[in-house]
């Protein structure tokens, strides 16, 4: 049984089709990464799967359970981090905690809750009202809410969008921890290096399409291109293709390590001597502009 | 174990953190307009032969009160759950959409009642007055903050601002409340404005109300039972129909 499965979800605003027939599976103890620019459809799929919103066709199952058949089934599996910085400004931070987890029906729930806290250095805050609490602070409750009932699937929409990066630090290392212990995450970010280093799997939208779903290493190792950054004192080889780079650098594509040996003996055969060299991979990020910059 | 107890407690303790607001304030409201309309009117009009004005005013402010306090409290809770964003913590949970409801109306109650409650107690030095028959006063007030509470939740999930539902506050509560017999006896009024005053359900529910204290009123109690009643109905019908639906909430 997948942790999420999603089936020819399509989802329609008016004119816009925010979401085109999304086909989906998430397996229990991924890191998964939900990647795409503002609009392509991240958050309507969320709030689809959070019960937030309604699909205008397909099927969605959290843990099996469908999330409109079995609505309850499928919410009390699911923990949402939700994008904004919401917050109920009449609580203090561990009235919060308590209701939200009243709200799931489990009352005597105090202990677990003064665990979170703990893990999220929320305790000195605890008897503290919401309102008084810095954006970072309020973003650790929002993650506590999300925790209350233990649930087994967690989605986070951009976690760290305006949050220092002391506390992202620690809020990556809760959420590995989270992941280690089990529960399947998934994560929407702008900063795809985190999603680089965090993600296990990628998903990238765009327009409402899934365009890309692989594990984040065959993801960037599916640009073939890495490029030879050079400084040299000479006469530069004429059969060695090269673009100015600024200064006296110059760029060369490989496709593969294997095109590295020749480029440095024609460097040699030319007399030419080599005074700085770089060798630049591809990231997450060239992955994620090209694919972005295609065109159907 | 379900979401309804909690959801139902956090929209109490909403309002009882600023009782100030939303309990005392009205109560001080309602006994202004006693002090005043008593003062002015008492030695002039005389609605029932047994019942001095001042007396006869004390249950309709009491049922006024206990309506616009059942709108305001289910209204402003949710448009501002709604427009903060925080109504998603109430959203994300397995809560359906009847306990839901209940759980809004029920606040809803409980602070219309509640503030009911203090003008009555307030107003006890002011004015000699008997409950005759406490079951019709209880039935009434119930019955008509359900009806108002419910109507608030339909006003917050329509409007998409805050202003919306004010204009729903001021544009039709009020007139319908304050045009309801609350000052007066509708027998009063001209003809003409007597059949009007026989459109607006809250007179039902502040004359049966009123019956309870005085064993007379301008309209059978039995009469605005039914009419309260299929107000309850249509309204709670309306509203779990929005929620179910999730029209404006869940989209």
């Amino acid at each position: 049984m997948a942790a999420i499965l999603v089936r020819q979800v399509s989802k329609r605003f008016g004119r816009l089709q925010a979401l085109a027939g999304i086909d989906l599976e998430v397996a229990k103890g991924e890191f998964f990464g939900l990647l795409g620019p503002n609009g392509a459809g991240k958050t309507t799929l969320i709030s689809i799967l959070a019960g937030l919103a309604r699909a205008d066709s397909g099927t969605v199952r959290i843990m099996g359970r469908d999330v409109k058949d079995d609505y309850r089934g499928a919410r009390r599996a699911l923990g949402v981090v939700p994008q904004e910085l919401v917050f109920d400004p009449f609580f203090t931070v561990r009235e919060t905690l308590r209701i939200q987890s009243g709200y799931f029906g489990l009352r005597a729930n105090d202990d677990w809750i003064d665990e979170i806290m703990s893990n999220l250095d929320l305790t000195a805050k605890a008897d503290v009202n919401m309102r008084a609490l810095s954006g970072g602070m309020k973003r650790r409750v929002l993650v506590a809410q999300a925790l209350v009932h233990k649930p087994p699937v967690i989605v986070l929409d951009e976690p760290t969008a305006g949050v220092d990066v002391e506390l992202r630090q620690g809020l990556w290392q809760f959420i590995r921890r989270l992941n280690r212990d089990g529960h399947t995450i998934v994560l929407t970010t702008h900063y795809l290096e985190e999603a680089e280093s965090m993600c296990g799997r990628i998903a990238m939208l765009k327009q409402g399409r899934i365009v890309a779903l692989d594990s984040t290493a065959n993801l960037v190792h599916r640009l073939h291109s890495l490029e030879l950054r050079v400084r040299a004192v000479g006469a530069w080889p004429a059969a060695l293709h090269s673009a100015q780079a600024g200064g006296n650098s110059r760029l060369v594509k490989l496709h593969d390590y294997l095109e590295l040996e020749p480029v440095l003996a024609a460097l040699r055969e030319a007399g030419c001597r080599i005074e700085e060299l770089e060798l630049q991979q591809p990231d997450l990020e060239d992955v994620f502009l090209e694919i972005m910059q295609r065109k159907e | 174990m379900t979401g309804f107890p909690t959801l139902l407690y956090k929209e109490v303790l909403r309002f009882w953190k600023v009782a100030i607001q939303t309990v005392a304030a009205p109560v001080l409201t309602a006994l202004l307009y006693l002090m005043i309309f008593g003062q002015v009117m008492d030695r002039h009009v005389r609605v029932y032969d047994s019942v001095s004005y001042t007396a006869f005013l004390v249950p309709g402010l009491v049922m006024m009160s206990v309506l616009q306090n059942a709108f305001a409290n289910s209204s402003s809770s949710l448009i501002q759950s709604k427009v903060t964003g925080n109504l998603v913590f109430v959203l994300l949970p397995p809560i359906s959409y009847a306990e839901f409801f209940a759980a809004y109306v029920l606040a809803a109650m409980t602070r219309g009642v509640l503030v009911g409650l203090g003008v009555l107690l307030v107003t006890v030095p002011l004015v000699e007055l008997t409950v005759r028959e406490p079951l019709w006063v209880l039935l009434f007030a119930l019955m008509g903050s359900a009806i108002l509470g419910a109507l608030g939740l339909v006003a917050a999930i329509l409007a998409e601002k805050i202003d919306q539902v004010a204009a729903f506050q001021n544009f039709l509560i009020m007139p319908l409340t304050f045009l309801s017999g609350v000052f007066y006896s509708v027998h009063s009024l001209p003809a003409f404005w007597q059949g009007v005053s026989r459109f607006n359900p809250v007179f039902y529910m502040i004359d049966g109300f009123r019956h309870g204290f005085f064993g007379v009123s301008d309209v059978d109690p039995l009469a605005s039972l039914a009419v309260a009643g299929a107000c309850l109905a249509v309204v709670s019908a309306l509203t779990l129909a929005l929620l179910k639906s999730g029209y404006r909430l869940r989209n």
